[in-house]
């Protein structure tokens, strides 16, 4: 039977097994929403804007390990979601990104609400299509899944012509799918794999750092048995949350620029580092020649150029973190290195990350985030923000679980949170998701709050409001002499120009009213300005099963520490006792 | 240093954009870039020179062999290989005879393609050295116009693996 290409589309992706798809009508979609209009099997999210229906795809796929689908129209629909696509691209999340495209006949013409898809987003997908042909849709879907999920993952577009969902023919879905031109390595090298661990035995002070890879490849349980054997300090990047109990005593947290001290003093001297997908990102490594000077490296990652990109390596194995993983295992003993332990426990004890919250004094951002993580036992999915939040979020929640922590790590996408949290919650409707926001942050998608009140979606949106710009102005105050320039969320006209932060009761009245607005979206909103109210106030919010804002008064001027600047050695630590 | 890369892709739209977008977003140097189709309509061959340090070489093989499009890549640069280049020069002929500059070309083993009043064109080929030793030495009589074709490269039997 001939089915039209929009059909064909769904068809496809219900075979791809899509249970739901955040999507956002116009023009040249209207056929591919006229099918969906009828469809049992897939649930259609409308979210209040493009760039939110693909971080929604983008929170799906990182708490559920699924392909998060996001659809939209042509022109500003389309270019509404290339943040999002960007920030999969960066943290290699798996994704199908579906944009239509104005008539085949048209494209080149400048038509209306024509862009130019595919070249705006081939430096921010893995692999990107337009469809010409009416059948080659359903091999192009196929392969677009396939691609987005195996490997390391990232974002997959498919820009479709109007006349293509229009067209007929007939369905046929593809077996499996024939790239010549992909073929991930997932085995390691049984070679290098023995040769590294020998290597592993024979160091005095090694450490293994672990990333994200592990995440997405779901081997924290692998690489939890891993540890427990070797017996090795592990630290993990702001992306490799969760895949190690905190409890663990051989963790130490996370390293660079905001990581603690004995995250950077064990990288700084050990005589070996096991990275397990993790890709010595800048934020991590600090300045480059003063990395780990004297570490041999061994680097286990799906993506050949990781390997060698920015840090040096002595022991490549390229493969799947959940392949190789039980390999090294088989393949390792305990580390002889009890000295070794005992100085990073050292390190630990004698320079611990803190801060001091008096009773009756302002609410320290940290305290909240250490209290949610408390009152959930960190049994949560937690997104954040970007900025001091996202800081405080990953050095002060305990992460138990992988895909606990949803967060925009590689472009730091401010707006990222919100409607990452309520994608996440719509894989997990039972599950508690709270997003850390900024004050600045949150409004960047805030619109997002009509979707979860109209679906539900109990995401409580924790705003940690200092009334600034944060991350930028602790910059501002350490680097350029207190020059807000820019940053105070409060100033208006009447503000002097000079102002290099002015407390409390002097300034202007915060715009907007954090509470008024959930209350204006119907869903409900509470402002914590004391340190009493706290707990009680989350112990009530959090469990309620409704959506919620939260609004945290913070202290105005605290600032994200330790901290490493952007530039120096990561053991060249400011804010530290 | 100047590598030559040869890179067999599949013949589909959009797969050059690729390519070319790959080195500017990346900042990789391409030197020279030519592209046809193989005996296979299903491929292309891609002979791209790049200049750039080992690193720099090893990263622009690796993000090549990343992109789902490219089937195989090869680096011709320290294996014995052929190679060569196509280019046509028009030269002026203000102030010179004809013949002085088909003597020149002749001992370049180049020949006249395009002969006018007032402009000669020698079409010319061989090594991408060979070309540039041709242009510097017509360079004072007047170059009027310069068509390269970039180097094509194929590796010589004995190292023809698989
Ligand atoms: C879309 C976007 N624009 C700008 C930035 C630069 N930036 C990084 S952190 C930050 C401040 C965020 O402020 P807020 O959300 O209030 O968080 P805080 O640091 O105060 O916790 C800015 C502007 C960014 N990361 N993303
Ligand atoms: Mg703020």
């Amino acid at each position: 039977m001939e089915l039209t290409g929009a059909q064909i589309l769904v068809e496809s992706l219900k075979k791809e097994g899509v249970d739901t798809i955040f999507g956002y009508p116009g023009g040249v979609v209207i056929p591919i929403f006229d099918v969906l209009f009828d469809e049992k099997d897939i649930k259609v999210i409308l979210p209040r804007h493009e760039q939110g229906a693909a971080h929604m795809a983008d929170g799906y796929a990182r708490a559920s390990g699924k392909v998060g689908v996001c659809l939209a129209t042509s022109g500003p629909g389309a270019t509404n979601t290339v943040t999002g696509i960007a920030t999969a691209n960066m943290d290699s999340i798996p994704m199908v990104i579906i944009t239509g495209q104005v008539a085949s006949s048209m494209i080149g013409n400048d038509a209306f609400q024509e862009v130019d898809m595919v070249g705006i987003t081939r430096p921010i997908t893995k692999h990107n299509f337009l469809v010409k042909d009416i059948n080659e849709l359903s091999k192009t879907v196929k392969e677009a899944f396939h691609i987005a999920n195996t490997g390391r993952k990232g974002p997959v577009l498919i820009d479709i012509p109007v006349d293509i969902s229009k067209g007929k023919t007939e369905f046929k879905y593809p077996e499996k799918v024939e790239l010549r031109g992909y073929n991930p390595n997932y085995e390691g090298h049984p070679g290098q794999i023995k040769k590294a661990m020998k290597m592993l035995s024979n160091a005095k002070r090694p450490v293994i750092m672990a990333g994200g890879g592990i995440i997405s490849s779901d081997a924290a349980d692998d690489f939890r048995k891993f540890v427990d054997k070797c017996k090795v300090p592990v630290t993990t990047t702001l992306l490799g949350l969760g895949s190690i109990d905190p409890d663990n005593p051989l963790w130490l947290g996370m390293p660079g620029m905001h990581g603690t001290y004995q995250a950077n003093y064990a990288l700084t001297e050990c005589d070996l580092i096991l990275s397990v997908g993790a890709r010595f990102d800048d934020r991590v490594t600090g300045k480059l020649d003063a990395f780990a000077p004297i570490a041999k490296v061994i680097h286990v990652d799906i993506d050949p150029t990781s390997i060698s990109k920015s840090v040096g390596v002595d022991i490549p194995i390229v493969g799947d973190a959940k392949t190789i993983i039980p390999e090294l295992t088989k393949n390792v003993k305990e580390c002889k290195i009890d000295d070794w332990r005992s100085l990073c426990k050292k390190w630990e004890e004698e320079h611990p990350s803190k801060y001091i919250q008096s009773p009756d004094g302002d609410i320290k951002p940290q305290f909240v985030i250490e209290k949610i993580s408390e009152l959930t036992k960190g049994d949560c999915i937690v997104s954040t923000e970007v900025g001091q939040n996202q800081m405080w979020a990953a050095q002060y929640f305990r992460y138990k679980n992988p895909r606990s922590l949803l967060t925009s790590g590689g472009l730091g996408t401010m707006g990222y949170g919100y409607p990452a949290a309520l994608g996440a919650q719509v894989a997990f409707p039972d599950k508690i998701v709270v997003d850390i926001a900024g004050d600045g942050s949150i409004q960047m998608n805030i619109q997002e709050l009509a979707t979860a009140a109209l679906y539900n979606l109990p995401v409580k949106i924790i705003i940690l409001n200092n009334g600034y710009l944060g991350m930028v102005r602790q910059w501002q105050e350490l680097f350029f002499d207190r020059r807000y320039s820019s940053t105070c969320l409060l100033k208006d006209d009447e503000c002097p120009p000079e102002c290099k932060g002015v407390q409390g009761s002097e300034c202007h009245k915060y715009i907007p009213d954090f509470v008024a607005l959930a209350k204006a979206y119907g869903i409900s909103g509470v402002r914590v300005t004391e340190v009493g109210q706290v707990e009680s106030v989350l112990k009530e919010e959090l469990f309620n099963g409704k959506p919620s804002v939260i609004e945290f008064v913070i202290s105005r001027e605290e600032n994200v520490f330790p901290m490493v600047p952007a530039g120096k050695a990561i053991n060249e630590i400011m804010g530290m006792a | 240093m100047l590598s030559t890369i040869s890179v067999l892709v599949e013949n589909k739209f959009g797969v050059l954009a690729k390519v070319a977008g790959l080195f500017s977003s990346r900042g990789y140097n391409i030197k020279s870039l030519t592209v046809g189709e193989t005996e296979d309509p299903n491929f292309s061959r891609m002979t791209i020179v790049t200049h750039g340090d080992e690193k720099i070489i090893e990263q622009v093989k690796k993000q090549l062999n990343k992109l789902i499009d490219t089937i195989k890549v090869s680096d011709l640069t320290h294996i014995d290989h052929v190679e060569t280049e196509l280019a046509f020069v028009r030269i002026n002929l203000k102030g010179h005879s004809r013949s002085e500059i088909l003597d020149l070309s002749h001992v370049f083993e180049g020949r006249a393609v395009d002969v006018g009043p007032r402009s000669l064109c020698v079409e010319i080929k061989g090594k991408p050295s060979k070309i540039n030793a041709f242009i510097e030495l017509v360079k004072p009589y007047g170059i009027i116009d310069v068509t390269r074709t970039g180097k094509i490269a194929i590796p010589r039997e004995m190292n023809i693996s698989d």
